[in-house]
């Protein structure tokens, strides 16, 4: 079973739940910037959660389907069409094998993740698929999709939604989906100027409270050359006190950190393993997928919250998953 | 003696364990032992273990510890304890990894001009690069990049003008007072003094990486042929 690329898009790349295990060696974790939107995806298509998927970016790409699928879209709304047809997000689709995927205008967020029962079935390099173009690792020989790629998915067991696939026989389009949907954030992709929350971090006392104040009491905008590796934010210079010395250590995903222009770089999926540059803030795991879906000029602001809150909040996110992956248990055999 | 550990939030899902503030090889050399002894562990929750200079950060899944209570008082009390119980001075084990390097030419266009503005010869560059053992604090920047301390003021030098768009892997450099090895082909200021045909991270093998933090390097000079008979024609 396969997934043929016609067109790549403008950077459609393999992630999984990331590659952890070897970050002592420089080996940064990559996996999907928006990891509530993979793993919802995935759970509507009755695979493991950190199943590999597509990363779409922007403008998306144009997948021909060389089999029956069972896939599901999730996260950045980017317009997607099935000959023609508009296919709705946050459920599961029955295509028809030879369908044809297609994105048109990018509507809300910034990345759509495409899951396919079965998984896509790249080869696992240090324990993921995901792709981390720098050093040519994961995904499709390390690199984002090209023309002409041949995409392997995986055997699976027997697809769910047995009768949503008796009705792609009898169906007008080449896909068949059910009336239900999961709630999966979409009314939050497009809030403008978006709150993410954060925690203060290592060096926040360091920090002079000008510089704190500058964080947390203005308004920023996503820079453009922002990518996998980090958030880049254009706004008022948070300075830090230029006596203060750094030495090397470990960063993590949602980490902020502030080079001496004072232009603050909010770490993300592909972001090396160890930085040194003060670190201002972390953004609350609980919003990550929020930034992984600002475009670039989306406004952006940070409210400071309490690591107890933080993690109580994560909690939070987990019920809501297993909530999420409970309701749509109960169709699986529909 | 086992140094003091101050325990750190970073975000809600990594805990820095910080049991210094100063760069100091033996203080990175405990903190690397340390890590690999807790990796051995394998405590729950845990994804990654990263020591650097002076401290040790350890990745977690705040969903996957301390339920009920809060994952990081959790798990700071678990490592805390875990670090009380490891042995004093049984921290440094001692690995010297000889890392075999062709310098200057073609492999090391910036060797000359370094041992010129240094006020050195060629030979004597080589030799105080070569005699010198270095140690492994951290790695970073690129899979299977060291950070390499021991650089003998005599060959430091500050990066270049303008960075070269392509270093190509396994280059030798300089830059202030380090010295490293390119693990891939990247974009680089450093001054390039030669190239190892040793391949530095190996995403296919275990571990991937040639160099580990707590190591001791060696860089040994060989000659262009000794270098195309190690590469295989590679190069």
């Amino acid at each position: 079973m396969s997934i043929t690329v016609l067109k790549p898009g403008m950077l459609t790349t393999v992630q999984d739940g990331g590659r952890f295990g070897f970050q002592h060696f420089g080996v940064p974790v990559a996996g999907a910037m928006d990891d509530f939107s993979h793993r919802v995806a995935n759970i509507l298509a009755g695979n493991e959660q950190d199943a590999a998927t597509l990363e779409i970016t922007l403008r998306g790409p144009r997948l021909r389907f060389d089999d029956d699928a069972l896939i599901a879209l999730c996260g950045a709304e980017l317009s997607p069409r099935i000959g023609g047809t508009a296919v709705p997000a946050g459920k599961p689709l029955h295509v028809r094998a030879g369908a044809e995927l297609g994105f048109g205008e990018s509507m809300a967020g910034c990345r759509a993740y495409l899951a396919v029962h079965g998984g896509i079935d790249v080869p696992v390099v240090m324990g993921s698929r995901s792709t981390y173009d720098t050093a040519h690792i994961g995904g499709v020989e390390g690199r984002a999709l090209r023309e002409g790629d041949v995409l392997p998915v995986g055997d699976g067991d027997a697809p769910p939604y047995p009768g949503l696939r008796l009705q792609l026989e009898h169906a007008r389009h080449a896909f068949a989906a059910p009336k239900w949907s999961v709630n999966q954030h979409g009314e939050k992709l497009g809030r403008s100027p978006q709150v993410v929350r954060i925690l203060p971090g290592r060096h926040w006392d360091a920090f002079p409270v000008a510089a704190r104040d500058t964080l947390t009491g203005s308004a920023f905008r996503l820079a453009v050359e922002s990518n996998r590796m980090g958030c880049r934010l254009d706004g008022p210079a948070v300075m830090a006190d230029g006596s203060l010395e750094i030495l090397s250590e470990a960063v993590s995903f949602g980490t902020i950190q502030v080079p001496p222009s004072g232009k603050p770089i909010v770490l993300m999926a592909d972001r090396q393993t160890v930085g040194g540059y003060p670190k201002i803030a972390d953004v609350a795991g609980i919003d990550l997928h929020l930034l992984a879906q600002l475009r670039p000029g989306d406004r952006i602001r940070f409210e400071l919250i309490s690591l107890a809150q933080a993690q109580a909040l994560w909690r939070k996110r987990e019920q809501e998953i297993i909530t999420i992956r409970e309701a749509v248990e109960k169709h699986l055999a529909e | 003696m086992v140094p003091a550990a101050r325990f750190f939030p970073m975000g809600d899902r990594a805990i820095v364990v910080e049991f210094g503030d100063r760069m100091d090889v033996a203080l990175s050399a405990h903190i690397a032992a340390l890590a690999q002894r807790l990796r051995d562990s394998r405590p729950i929750g845990v994804r990654d273990i990263v020591p650097a200079y002076t401290t040790l950060t350890l990745h977690y899944d705040p969903a996957a510890v301390g339920a009920g209570s809060s994952p990081y008082e959790a798990l700071a009390e678990t490592i805390g304890s875990w670090i009380e119980r490891q042995p004093a001075g049984a921290s440094i084990e001692g690995r010297t990894v000889e890392i075999p390097v062709c310098y200057g030419g073609a492999f090391g266009e910036d060797l000359e001009p370094l041992a010129r503005t240094r006020g050195l010869s060629v030979d004597e560059a080589i030799a105080i690069h070569s005699e010198t053992t270095y140690y492994v604090h951290l790695l970073g920047f690129v899979p299977g990049f060291a950070y390499l301390g021991g650089l003998d003021a005599r060959l430091s030098m500050p990066r270049r003008q303008t960075p070269r768009p392509r270093v190509p892997a396994g280059s030798v450099a300089i830059a202030n007072e380090q010295t490293a090895v390119y693990p891939l082909e990247t974009p680089g200021g450093w001054q390039v003094i030669g190239r190892t045909p040793l391949q530095l991270f190996r995403p296919d093998a275990m571990p991937p990486s040639v160099l580990n933090a707590g190591d001791a390097v060696r860089f040994v000079p060989i000659s262009a042929q000794r270098f195309a008979s190690l590469s295989g024609g590679r190069a």
